[in-house]
């Protein structure tokens, strides 16, 4: 794959993250932080399997499954303690 | 073959720029999921499935990475909107309808 057009896709990510930690810095409520935590970790499972066919290790598709899981359990247990508390 | 995995990638990642930048831009809590779910939802299952296309040998993994976000993904963001529906969030003041009030007299089962 070309080198130029990788660049611009890893580039196209990263200004994406500028956006949502600027949200999450600045967000007003507790709501809008959990949020932009969502986008990211969504969009970090993305740029591991990315970098991993970038790299050329097949490690980095466990790595990007197990982390999928656990934001997936990590989110919904901090949605249910805005809820109700724990 | 090369070529097809590309432009798919290329979609998805900008989806991905285009959901973070929702959620920077957006005026509301629940504007802000719509955007930040279904257009990562989106650009993430694109991606993967680029780059099970461009590496043949990944793509079954990849085809189960892609379908555990697609599952897994509005299950959390609705837990989030319910959420900061119930601890009482504001919607902004440009909203139009809300038909959620029944929220508002919600008991807990004794």
């Amino acid at each position: 794959m070309n080198g130029t057009i990788i660049i611009i896709f890893l580039a196209m990510i990263g200004l994406g993250f500028i956006f949502s930690i600027l949200r999450m810095l600045l967000g007003p409520t507790a709501s809008d932080r959990a949020v932009a935590m969502d986008t990211i970790t969504t969009t970090v499972v993305a740029l591991l399997v990315l970098l991993g066919f970038v790299f050329e290790r097949y490690v980095y598709l466990d790595v990007s499954l197990v982390y999928s899981l656990l934001a997936f359990v990590g989110l919904v247990a901090l949605a249910r303690y805005m809820e109700k508390g724990i | 073959m090369e070529i097809v995995g590309i432009i798919i990638t290329g979609i998805g990642v900008l989806f991905l720029m285009l959901g973070n930048f929702g959620v920077f831009r957006l005026p509301d809590v629940y504007n802000r999921i719509q955007a930040g779910t279904k257009c990562t939802t989106f650009g993430t299952f694109f991606t993967i499935i680029g780059v099970g296309i461009m590496q043949p040998d990944w793509f079954w993994k990849c085809l189960l990475i892609a379908v555990f976000v697609l599952v897994t993904n509005p299950i959390s963001s609705h837990a989030i909107a319910r959420a900061s529906k119930k601890i009482g969030v504001e919607l902004c003041e440009r909203s139009v309808v809300d038909k959620t009030t029944f929220f508002n007299e919600y008991k807990e089962p004794k």
